[in-house]
């Protein structure tokens, strides 16, 4: 007897040990999953940061208007259509004198973006007395230049693995020495459309195709996914052959891949119905049959949270079962639908597979300005971008990530505080 | 009349509606002196509906057939040789002819003047049609359900009748969607497969869609083994569910088992927000950070790695998934009564090995639904893999060599330029048939586990 009591006072030990180890596992299952999640974020706001910065360059511009074209008696088209990259060239030649050689001559038109020219243009149509004067004027620093500013590129690298090369470099010391380099908070990238220049691309066009695209998720998919909550929760009779059907199948799809929606969007949407391709009304359409399922489920959870008496007091005073279900069960029920809905439109908002099948991928520098302008949302812009071998752009990806987790986190911050403030405990 | 004009006049008529008919039940039940059935509002919302929705449907319906009657009539209008053209280069004419038309520039090229105005003719006439058939339409609905009202009318009932009629329609949505789904992939697939042999298809080891345009380019056969997809699909999935799985099940029991509520209330959000990660961001981390990361590390243990691997993508794409795992196994392991519990305590066993010998086998079906959600997750996710996995078709099972997924050979072969007929786009619905296929049987399974072992312990 005594030799069996020895026996599982030795194994004691070994199974406490072993319960202690179970233990660390779970929380350091926790732990990996966490620190996953802060390498992320943390990742992605140190490459995005600087993306909210750009460089300006000042330059002396020299408006000739011999070197503009324009003659005594110019009209505001000339004007308009002058030749501004000559001022340009002729006044960064004046800055740094003894550049010789094309790929030199190059280079140094390269310090400025290629939106400097329209800058000065604009500006001279705006104020037509600085003709013939010198003005010191603030550009858009190339890509480049940016990155370098930024401590992007190493000097100490060989001059081949370097995208600014020695002689350049000069350029760039003299600028800083004489404080013609500034950076500035970028608001350009808030306020322009899609660019192959990545000085010049912003994600303003993206923002607004992404409210269009969520404006017709929201009013197409709340109506019909709050009607057929109510429905199925309210109304369907049991043991019905349909009913059945359609519960399996909105169960089904809330799992079937995105993608595949994309597929019935171009095949059923673009194919049959002809609604134009890359447009936000055919995105709006193919998210709200990929919301639908979270919005049904959602909604009819919080429909049935509203106790039975409810029901029954209605019903007891006479109502029918629609002024039932519509004056008192859906008010009841308001808040965990709405909390439904913008956790099915913060799904969608992120979503991208889908819209790529529908052609929303397509390179768009303008904004859209309505629900059929071809336009392209958020997320693609990001896809877009991330496909960019430029360096400028790898940060202004993670910006737009940046933009899109703080559109997100509003959202689901949202949906946390009215089921806080609104949840009845009844 | 454009369309925004209609909609705002049917709007409009739609409030008159409701307005005439409140009135006109009132005015109706102070002349005869009848007690109305219903309150007078339901008389409105039957005019209201009469004179709007009927009209609407009509719209609409004309709106999605419009284009496609416009287009046949200019075609059959153009010169002989345009009739000879393939589909693809009719389409870009007409294409062409109708962003001539809108913007409204002069045309030098006879047949396309001609075109653009007889297009421009139609679609006045069309117009015009459109808007007469619709308003006289409202109207007439508005004035003969006008009609219609008396005192002892039912409107109530009506009205009830109408709102569950909408109710039922909406519902139906998800079963037309399914049916959507079913439809369009399986009829580009049948076409599909009438060029390319099923089984070539399904266990052909060569991938490479590119069609030679020339006799002489050299890699594209247009060959569609797509072997190499399911192989590359389930590797990376596999590995996704090997980090998934032992993480989101570990959490899970730590979470219901172990934690106090307070860092309970705190991790399980933060778990959660894994899921709530727009799956581009994850494609944009694993192909910035994990692959060079993963490459570098290769490197220091002499291995040469490609920048795309199959462990970066799977890597990323468990973490992704482990919240499905953990708040489905969560739930059933909370489900667990604690009676269960409180018996294998009193038989002196630990916590761990109640854990592993009482809770885990009871909660065993939910966790193995669990798992099986994760893995339709992991088959069907896109970005990811279309921003981290390679895109060429290599039969590998190799974790560290790039392989491509049937997701990624869609986006591919339909993010391009696109004619509806070719094998190429075709091969893009077959795969999503195939996909569509594999989920639908793993969420089946999945939710008939959960349904038959629900209630084991209620």
């Amino acid at each position: 007897m005594t030799g069996n009591t020895e026996k599982i006072k030795l194994k004691l030990a070994k199974r406490y040990a072993k319960e202690k180890r179970f233990r660390l596992y779970g929380i350091s299952a926790i732990a990996v999953s966490i620190a996953f999640l802060l390498s992320l974020l943390i990742n992605i706001s140190v490459t995005g940061f600087p993306a909210f910065q750009q460089t300006y360059v000042n330059i002396d511009v020299d408006i000739d208007s011999k070197l503009l074209n324009l003659n005594s008696q110019y009209s505001e088209q000339d004007l308009f259509r002058a030749n501004y990259s000559k001022v340009i060239k002729q006044s960064l030649k004046t800055m740094f004198p003894g550049v010789k050689g094309r790929k030199q001559k190059r280079a140094l038109r390269q310090l400025v973006s290629k939106s400097a020219i329209y800058q000065l243009r604009d500006f001279v149509i705006n104020n037509p007395s600085v003709l013939d004067t010198k003005q010191s004027l603030w550009f858009l620093a190339r890509d480049d230049v940016d990155v370098f500013m930024k401590g992007g590129i190493d000097r100490s690298l060989p001059e081949s693995d370097r995208r600014l090369k020695d002689f350049q470099l000069v350029w760039v010391d003299k600028l800083l020495a004489q404080d013609r380099l500034e950076k500035r908070f970028n608001i350009g990238f808030f306020t322009e459309g899609d660019s192959r220049e990545p000085e010049q691309a912003g994600i303003k066009g993206a923002i607004v195709g992404s409210l269009l695209t969520m404006l017709v998720t929201m009013f197409m998919s709340f109506p019909i996914g709050v009607a057929a909550a109510i429905y199925l929760e309210e109304f369907a009779p049991k043991d019905n052959k349909w009913v059945d059907l359609i519960e399996i199948n909105i169960n089904n799809l809330a799992a079937v891949p995105s993608i595949v929606f994309g597929l019935l969007g171009l095949a059923v949407f673009i194919g049959l119905f002809g609604v134009p391709r890359s447009v936000p009304l055919i995105g709006g359409l193919v998210l709200t049959l990929m919301t639908l399922p979270t919005i049904i489920i959602t909604s009819r959870a919080a429909l049935k949270a509203v106790p039975p008496s409810i029901r029954e007091a209605a019903l007891g005073l006479g109502a029918s079962r629609v002024q039932t279900t519509f004056h008192h069960v859906v008010p009841a029920a308001m808040p965990g639908i709405l909390t439904g809905t913008i956790i099915g439109m913060a799904q969608a908002l992120g979503e991208t597979a889908p819209l790529l099948m529908i052609g929303m991928v397509a390179f768009i520098a303008n904004v859209p300005q309505g629900i059929t302008d071809p336009s392209t949302v958020l997320p693609v812009q990001i896809y877009l971008w991330s496909d960019s071998p430029e360096r400028a752009f790898t940060e202004r990806t993670s910006a737009a990530i940046m933009v899109l987790l703080g559109f997100l986190i509003v959202m689901n911050f949202l949906a946390v505080i009215m089921r806080k403030k609104f949840e009845k405990k009844w | 009349m454009t369309l925004e004009v209609i909609i705002t006049t049917l709007l409009a008529l739609l409030f008159l509606g409701y307005f005439v008919g409140r009135k006109r039940s009132i005015a109706l039940s102070k002349k005869t002196s009848q007690k109305l059935h219903s309150l007078p509002q339901y008389y409105g919302y039957l005019i209201a509906f009469w004179s709007s929705v009927p009209a609407l449907l009509i719209l609409l319906f004309w709106a999605a057939l419009e284009s496609s009657f416009i287009t046949s009539a200019i075609v059959t209008q153009l010169p002989a040789q345009f009739q000879q053209l393939s589909a693809d280069e009719l389409g870009l004419f007409v294409n062409e002819i109708v962003n001539l038309s809108n913007s409204g520039l002069v045309v030098d090229d006879e047949i396309k003047r001609q075109a653009v105005i007889q297009y421009n003719k139609l679609i006045e006439f069309s117009n015009s049609i459109k808007s007469a058939v619709v308003l006289v339409l409202a109207f007439v609905g508005m004035f003969v359900a006008l009609t219609f009202i008396k005192p002892e009318m039912k409107a109530r009932n009506l009205v009830e009748k109408l709102i569950r009629g909408a109710m039922i329609a909406c519902a139906s949505i998800a079963v037309l969607t399914t049916i959507g789904i079913i439809f369009s992939v399986i009829f580009e697939s049948i076409i599909f497969f009438k060029t390319v042999n099923v089984f070539d298809f399904l266990f052909g080891t060569h991938w490479s869609p590119q069609e030679a345009i020339r006799e002489d380019q050299v890699g594209g056969s247009g060959s569609f083994g797509a072997l190499p997809l399911f192989v590359g699909t389930l590797l990376i999935s596999f590995i996704a569910l090997v980090i998934a799985v032992p993480l989101g099940l570990m959490s899970a029991i730590y979470l219901s088992e172990y934690s106090s509520p307070k860092f309970r209330s705190f991790a399980k959000p933060v778990l959660e927000m894994l899921a709530g990660i727009p799956t581009v961001v994850y494609g944009f981390f694993a192909a910035l950070t994990v692959a060079p990361f993963i490459r570098d590390l290769g490197e220091s243990w002499g291995l040469s790695l490609s920048s795309e691997s199959a462990l970066a993508a799977g890597l990323v794409m468990g973490v992704m998934i482990i919240p499905f795992v953990s708040s489905l196994s969560d739930d059933v392991i909370s489900a667990v009564p604690q009676s269960m519990r409180d018996g294998s305590y009193a038989m002196g066993a630990t916590k761990s090995e109640t854990i592993k010998q009482v809770i885990i086998p009871a909660a065993l079906p939910g966790i193995v639904s669990g798992v099986l959600l994760a893995a339709s997750r992991a088959i069907g996710e896109t970005m990811i893999v279309v921003m981290a996995a390679g895109l060429s078709a290599n039969l590998s099972f190799n974790p560290l060599e790039a392989v491509t997924t049937v997701t990624v050979q869609m986006v591919t072969l339909l993010t391009g330029d696109q004619e509806f007929d070719s094998a190429k786009t075709l091969a893009a619905f077959a795969l999503g048939l195939g996909l569509f296929l594999t989920t639908l049987v793993l969420n089946i399974i999945s939710l008939y586990i959960v349904r038959k072992y629900r209630e084991q312990y209620e």
